[in-house]
């Protein structure tokens, strides 16, 4: 070609090497407000997270609680002599495989325990008041219920066993509960996440406008754009999660700090019967991370798909 | 290479802006396209340049039937013409020479594949020593001339350019009006938009005369 106009210098080549400019500039899209709006998202959500862990956690402790015991009772009939059966029962109990003990609840312990309604000084011979036999078991190899319970009510009248099922199921009913409520918080919180990130990739879109009619005079495809602004999103979205995780793990770390600060104090008592230790333990830790992605990829995808309707809307408008 | 046939385009419900418009761009013709402001000139150029869709009649871009162009391929299409827009629509944030390899940019080409050849054409346009300034800094001149450039990079079989002199001194004006027929020499079908007379009574091209709608044709 010869030169139409003025002549020109050379330019050093290191100066073309440098990074090439953003073709979207980052002031445009990646506005503070969004990272902190993301980041409150992903804060909340990994709390909501770090609930569901706990009380999942919580309600796996009260049923191995639980499931270490079971409860052989007798109850009172004419002609049965109630010490002979518990020693039976005791015996047969001991017997099991899987049974670490079986204590019989003497009279003391029993008046004790009947002692909120019935107050002191009770004659358990006056009242026809059952009798407990306390089976510790090994959660880990539990023994055969069924067996000892046909045996026990074969053998010893008026005896029953109960290995606390009943109570163990429904805990286990009402902690399922509150994870799938959790659970549904933690997809409300990405929801409302996904679409924050679709108001606000709409908006750069349409304050970007004259830099996508530019890119579509010079022939970029559809998903080169997407591809422009989904870089910038996502890199959002990545800062937003980060610290919003981070601030999370912050506060899980300050709630086990405290926890360990209170032991054997009425608030870490308290907390104690409501949570169990209140720790999250690694797979709260993993959760925030996996929460910290779900967020960042989430916030790709969104953007990827909204921008892609966006330009087909535009080659509508334009076609129309 | 580009035909119309009968076409006639309306925006939603209002009378119609262009009126059974039929004419032919050969490859490697010049031609002007003129009319009175309002006449639908920056509209003809929209169509050829397939951002617009006619409401009637038939477009042939480069031997295919424009309503059987999807989507898909219009990016291609699009890069065979090149075109250079009144208020140049250059990229503020980005430098001179990256507002001139955007299009190849776009194709996901390597910078160091096409670096000498934007150098080239930059000093080629007169912008060899601008190439590191933002279009803020740049004269009107010079905006239109990186503009240019960014049409000419991919090098197009047609250049539309839309008052490309609307926005510089009569000296300069000449001095692109040198660079459109140069380019034309090399090969590319030039329809330059305008309606400064002075301008088209320096070259003996066909002119293409828009009133009200419809075209009257020159050669």
């Amino acid at each position: 070609m010869t030169e139409i106009a003025e002549p020109a210098v050379a330019m050093p080549a290191r100066r073309m090497r440098r990074a090439p400019t953003p073709i979207v500039p980052v002031q445009n899209v990646a506005g503070t407000a969004l990272v902190v709006v993301i980041a409150i998202m992903t804060f909340l959500s990994c709390l909501t997270l770090g609930a569901v862990t706990l009380v999942r956690d919580a309600s796996s402790a009260w049923q191995t609680e639980i499931s270490r015991e079971a409860t052989i009772q007798i109850k009172p009939a004419d002609g049965i002599d109630m010490e002979t059966s518990l020693l039976a029962a005791q015996r047969i109990a001991a017997g099991f495989a899987g049974v670490r003990s079986a204590s019989i609840v003497d009279e003391a312990a029993t008046a004790r325990l009947l002692e909120p309604w019935l107050g002191t000084g009770l004659d358990l011979d006056e009242l026809p008041v059952p009798r407990l036999i306390v089976v510790t078991i090994d959660p880990l190899a539990p023994p055969d219920f069924p067996t000892m319970r046909a045996l026990l009510s074969g053998e010893v009248p008026g005896a029953s066993l109960d290995d606390h099922r009943t109570w163990a199921d429904r805990l286990v009913a009402m902690a399922n509960t509150t994870v799938a409520i959790g659970l549904s918080i933690l997809a409300l919180m990405l929801a409302a996440t996904v679409l924050t990130v679709v108001f606000a990739t709409r908006g750069a879109m349409d304050g970007n406008g004259h830099i996508i009619e530019v890119l579509h005079f010079v022939g970029a495809e559809a998903r080169f754009i997407a591809g422009e602004f989904r870089r910038h999103f996502l890199w959002t979205g990545l800062k937003g999660a980060a610290i919003g995780g981070a601030a999370a793990i912050v506060v899980f770390i300050g709630f086990a700090i405290w926890s360990s600060a209170n032991l054997a104090t009425p608030e870490g008592d308290q907390a104690a019967a409501l949570f169990g230790n209140f720790a999250i333990g690694p797979t709260g830790y993993l959760g925030v991370a996996l929460v910290a992605a779900t967020v960042t990829i989430l916030t790709g995808a969104t953007t990827h798909l909204t921008v892609a309707g966006y330009l087909s809307e535009l080659d509508g408008r334009q076609n129309a | 290479m580009i035909h119309f046939e009968n076409v006639g385009l309306r925006y939603g419900m209002g009378t119609e802006v262009l009126r059974d418009v039929s004419f032919h761009v050969p490859a490697r013709s010049f031609q002007f396209l003129t009319g009175p402001s309002g006449a639908g000139k920056t509209t003809l150029l929209r169509l050829l340049f397939m951002s617009l869709k006619p409401t009637r009649g038939l477009i042939t871009v480069f031997g295919k039937d424009r309503s059987r162009i999807s989507a898909r391929d219009l990016p291609a299409m699009r890069r065979r013409i090149g075109v250079v827009f009144q208020d140049f629509r250059l990229l503020d944030h980005m430098t001179t020479y990256e507002n001139v390899a955007l299009p190849l940019r776009v194709r996901g080409r390597d910078e160091s594949s096409y670096r000498q050849d934007v150098i080239e054409l930059l000093k080629w346009v007169g912008l060899g020593e601008r190439m590191h300034v933002l279009p803020p800094v740049l004269s009107g001149g010079e905006k239109q001339r990186a503009a240019i450039a960014r049409a000419l990079i991919e090098q197009p079989d047609m250049l539309l350019a839309d008052e490309p002199t609307g926005n510089v001194d009569p000296p300069l004006a000449r001095r692109l009006l040198r660079l459109f027929m140069e380019l034309n020499r090399l090969g590319t079908a030039v329809v330059i938009a305008t309606h400064d007379l002075t301008l088209m009574d320096q070259v003996d091209a066909r002119r293409m005369v828009l009133t009200g709608g419809r075209l009257d044709i020159y050669d």
